[in-house]
């Protein structure tokens, strides 16, 4: 069981790595995004500093929503997902397996570039740390969030579009904590409340999720 | 609940059930608005705007218990494979959205004289404004693809993710400190509200209830009409 989860997730690290540019556009996506709403809302400091934990979080799971095309679909249009239900490990370990590939790809290189657009944002540094934490604590969430989702709209129509209708909504409450954690320290209140319920959201999808994407992918090959 | 998994059973139930609940629906909803907009006193601080709430609370009710028996639905459907789960989660569903649009835009009306604001990012109004958007991405998964069966299971599986958010949404007014106020109803003691509105506001949940019975079994009758068609269709299609 473990040797199917390090092969699964050496095999999905080794193509995406192959295929270069993957993982390298949605860390792009996420910079650009963000760097947006300072030419939007204009530059001044105060507003930018205000807005930046929401809109860094916000363009954090955006691009992870982006990404999620690349998690089941590219293994379901060729055929290898229907050969990965039939080993004899546990579905819910191949799933794991690949979502901790993902998330290694994409949630990793979005948080090494928060510290970056913190600063764009003209965040005060107090904040740094903390959004690191969650946006640690929270993007394996979106990645888990995100896999139900794009397990559940394999073989749809218009499947982009639609993952993200599916997905953005259960972003929701994981959003609304993750910026309230970056401001309660900005305010100088207590960020444990905000982080143990991130930890507890973790700690729930953890299982849910990964339960949910092998039901729906059994469903997807059938 | 196996008994009727066959089709024709669950038609002729149907056909059995539907005058009474369609008659008992025009009644209730019928007495339930005399006594909502006539009879009933208005409120000592809000006047007569109080009686907004014998829609909107209704309505709220019929949006979380309707998404309940999508969740109940689906849960059958996918253990069981019920044949006829899957129909009543899909025909529930627009009846749902429906309510809960109901529900937020009556709030809504009701917040712009009481709380002076249209919206506000409240707990329990976001986690409605969720529910919203969780009917209306069932909705759309169920018909994204061209095998039904594929969109049913497919849904199924999203009601049942997004079930999650009931125990949130009632518990809301609860865990945080919100502007909506909390229960008044269904609380562990006995109901806060006096029996003057209390009976107006059940007779109109009761008939939203029969209401919501009516719509399915119309529903779940062209449901199952249309999977007919579609057999017969295929059928042609292979010779």
């Amino acid at each position: 069981m473990f040797q199917t989860f390090r092969q699964i997730v050496l095999r999905d690290t080794r193509l995406a790595l192959r295929q270069g540019l993957d993982a390298f556009m949605v860390v792009m996506f996420f910079v650009i995004t963000v760097t947006l709403f300072p030419l939007g809302v204009g530059p001044a400091p105060n507003l930018l500093a205000l807005m930046a934990p929401g809109v860094i979080w916000v363009a954090a799971l955006l691009s992870t929503m982006l990404s999620l095309d690349r998690l089941f679909q590219h293994d379901y249009e060729d055929g290898s997902l229907e050969l990965l239900l039939l080993t004899p490990a546990p579905l819910e370990v191949v799933v794991l397996a690949k979502i901790s590939a993902h998330w290694l790809l994409t949630g990793l290189p979005l948080i090494v570039a928060s510290p970056l657009l913190a600063v764009f944002m003209n965040m005060p540094s107090e904040g740094y740390l903390i959004l690191v934490t969650t946006m640690l604590l929270g993007t394996p969430v979106s990645s888990l969030i995100g896999a139900v989702g794009g397990a559940l709209t394999l073989g749809a129509r218009r499947g982009g579009v639609l993952v993200s209708l599916l997905v953005l909504p259960l972003y929701i409450p994981l959003l609304i904590f993750g910026v309230s954690a970056v401001d309660a320290v900005l305010g100088g209140l207590s960020v444990k409340p905000h982080l143990l319920l991130m930890g507890a959201m973790l700690a729930a999808a953890l299982p849910l999720s990964v339960w949910a994407t092998a039901a729906a992918l059994r469903q997807a090959c059938e | 609940m196996h008994r009727f998994a066959n089709p024709n059973r669950f038609l002729r139930l149907g056909r059995a059930v539907l005058p009474w609940s369609a008659g008992l629906t025009v009644l209730c909803l019928a007495a339930g608005l005399y006594l909502a907009l006539f009879v009933s006193p208005p409120d000592y601080q809000q006047l007569e705007t109080v009686r907004i709430m014998y829609v909107h609370v209704p309505s709220a009710w019929m949006a979380l218990f309707v998404y309940s028996s999508m969740a109940i639905a689906s849960a059958t459907a996918l253990i069981w494979k019920h044949p006829l789960a899957d129909l009543i989660a899909k025909a529930s569903a627009p009846v749902g959205a429906g309510f809960t649009l109901i529900c937020l835009v009556t709030g809504s009306l009701w917040g712009k004289p009481m709380w002076g604001t249209w919206w506000v990012w409240d707990a329990r109004l976001t986690s409605v404004l969720i529910l919203f958007f969780l009917y209306l991405g069932y909705i759309a998964l169920n018909n994204a693809f061209d095998d039904p069966t594929r969109g049913a299971k497919a849904s199924a599986v999203l009601a049942l993710v997004g079930a999650v958010n009931l125990p949130i949404i009632k518990f809301s007014v609860d865990w945080w400190n919100t502007l909506h106020q909390p229960a008044s109803v269904t609380r562990l003691d006995a109901p806060a509200v006096h029996s003057s509105m209390l009976w107006p506001l059940l007779l109109m949940a009761l008939g939203f209830t029969l209401f919501y019975v009516t719509v399915l079994i119309f529903r779940v009758r062209s449901e199952i009409a249309a999977a007919k068609i579609r057999n017969i269709q295929l059928i042609e299609a292979r010779e």
